[in-house]
């Protein structure tokens, strides 16, 4: 085997170059921004002034923390619900569970946008059933809903998966040794599958929190989640700066998050989509 | 029991569909109103084909998503393949989690660093104008990767090691015991961490916002800026086009994929049979 290992090693070389200048080069960048001033020169104040978004920080976790729970309680019981259907019914609901998810996110906040729109379907049955008009546009109900309705798929499919993997034998031997099905759910289904629900929740958590265009079309532009301050600190080459500190600090709670989340999970490795 | 799984199975599938649903109901409707459907029309479809505006940004995304896709897979697959023969448990231990830090972190952070280097390097090369087709094929190359990786990389673990043995022992070369005996084997893996390149290179909008220039704007930007401030039907008919273009491709997949499946249990029985 010796004497191929000159092969195994260069192979790498493209890729070590690559990642060392495109993902940790970048990151370094982040770090450097968020520690300097327009002059070049090393300040702190960037990341001293970030308490005055105390706020903005407070309301993206708050709408993303609502919609990761939210979609849980939605999805753990639809992928329940589905890997007890037949094979072949089964088969269908998983493109259709897929089918969203291959659609851009554009177009399904933009399509849920024209659904509750003041001039929008909602509102026109509305009128039609003789009740009065519902501003959702603007408010923080229809942002939550739209993170909800754009990541939902992305929490059932994991935990779906999870379930159709569960041996049912395990369901048999705790139904024989006396657990009846609420204790089965508890006691096995639900330990058994949360490597699909950690999975489940950080592919809802982590774009929910980030989100920008959502809070755009669905907040109306009232609502300064994490995501709109970045991108609009990046507009203008004088906020720079600014942005990269928030960045930087998003980066490192998400990280930490994920981290905590790993622990609680011993095969949490497959975070596939 | 059995019911009521079936009923809210229904009433979430409901939901999830009913905004597309409209969306492609009223890109049909006559008039430009979103509360009543007043006549079919196909008005709107010809008004999305008068500007060729969304041709090019079509025509630059699947260009895009060609070259980042084969220029990840490539990068990919040798990495994968020098990461699975490593000895060195830490060498290992790194390059895996250094190929995850784009899938782990939001779309939003990868684009702003990204965004910042190409900054940074514009100013210490004081250039000038640098984002354009090349900074948006480095920042789709880069998120492509781990998916490449992360398809191909099983594949090599599960290879035979003995099979690369023998090759080396009858006389192949190392390049040659690659292309000859490892390469085919690991096909499947390539091909899927291909595919999934290309559709998430056509589909990415957050990182591409960060890295872009107006004279280079694939379709999620195109559709980007026509939506950012008024309803536009038009819109609404390319959504439409895009949904069921989605929608032929996710079911030629499958129906390749399913007959695949049936060749390969045919070909397995047959030679069952044959060894019996």
């Amino acid at each position: 085997m010796k004497k191929r290992s000159w092969f195994e090693r260069i192979a790498a070389a493209p890729y070590v170059a690559w990642s060392a200048m495109f993902i940790i080069g970048p990151l370094l960048f982040v770090l450097f921004f968020a520690l300097t001033d327009a002059d070049g020169s090393f300040t702190p104040d960037n990341i001293l002034s970030l308490p005055s978004y105390s706020h903005t920080f407070g309301i993206s976790l708050g709408f993303s923390l609502i919609a990761t729970v939210v979609c849980l309680l939605i999805g753990y019981p639809l992928a329940y619900c589905m890997s007890r259907m037949s094979e072949r019914a089964r088969s269908v609901l998983t493109i259709l569970l897929m089918l969203p998810m291959w659609i851009s996110l554009l177009i399904r906040t933009y399509s849920l946008m024209a659904l509750l729109d003041n001039g929008g379907l909602v509102n026109s049955l509305l009128v039609g059933i003789g009740l009065p008009k519902i501003t959702f546009i603007g408010t923080e109900g229809a942002v939550i809903l739209g993170m909800i309705y754009d990541f939902l798929p992305y929490m059932v499919l994991p935990i779906y998966t999870s379930m159709t993997k569960l041996d049912r034998r395990y369901l048999e031997a705790a139904s024989d040794l006396g657990c009846n099905s609420l204790q089965t759910l508890f006691k096995v289904v639900l330990p058994l599958t949360m490597p699909g629900v950690i999975s489940g929740v950080t592919m809802v958590f982590v774009p929910s929190i980030s989100t920008f265009y959502i809070s755009q079309k669905l907040g109306g532009g009232v609502f300064d989640l994490l995501g709109d301050t970045i991108e609009r600190q990046f507009q203008l080459a004088d906020t720079y700066y600014i942005g990269a500190a928030i960045s930087l600090v998003m980066m490192i709670l998400i990280l930490i998050s994920l981290a905590v989340m790993n622990k609680f999970s011993d095969g949490g490795e497959d975070i596939i989509v | 029991m059995k019911f009521l799984s079936r009923f809210y199975i229904a009433i979430i599938f409901l939901l999830l569909y009913a905004p597309i649903l409209v969306v492609i109901l009223f890109s049909f409707n006559e008039s430009g109103s979103l509360s009543s459907f007043t006549g079919f029309s196909t008005y709107w479809y010809s008004d999305l084909f008068r500007n060729d505006e969304a041709l090019t940004a079509l025509k630059n995304s699947l260009i895009l998503a060609i070259s980042s896709s084969l220029l990840a897979t490539v990068l990919g697959t040798f990495a994968a393949f020098s990461i699975s023969r490593a000895k060195n448990k830490y060498y290992k231990k790194i390059m895996e989690s250094v190929s995850n830090i784009p899938m782990m972190n939001p779309d939003i952070v990868t684009g702003v660093s990204m965004m910042l280097l190409f900054v940074g390097v514009a100013q210490l090369l004081s250039a000038g104008s640098y984002l354009g087709f090349w900074t948006m094929l480095i920042a789709h190359t880069t998120f492509n990767l781990p998916y490449v990786i992360l398809s191909v990389l099983p594949k090599f673990r599960q290879m035979d090691k003995s099979l690369t043995e023998a090759a080396l022992d009858l006389g192949c070369t190392p390049v040659q015991t690659f292309f000859r005996v490892e390469l085919p084997y690991i096909s499947p893996g390539i091909v899927s961490g291909l595919m999934m390149s290309f559709t998430l290179s056509l589909d990415d909008f957050v990182i591409s916002h960060f890295v872009s220039s107006p004279d280079f704007k694939t379709l999620p930007l195109y559709i980007y800026t026509q939506t950012a401030h008024e309803v536009k039907f038009s819109m609404y008919a390319l959504c439409t086009l895009l949904i069921f273009a989605i929608l032929v491709l996710l079911i030629a997949v499958n129906v390749a994929g399913s007959m695949g499946e049936h060749r390969a249990r045919k070909k397995a029985g047959n030679q069952m049979r044959g060894g019996n």
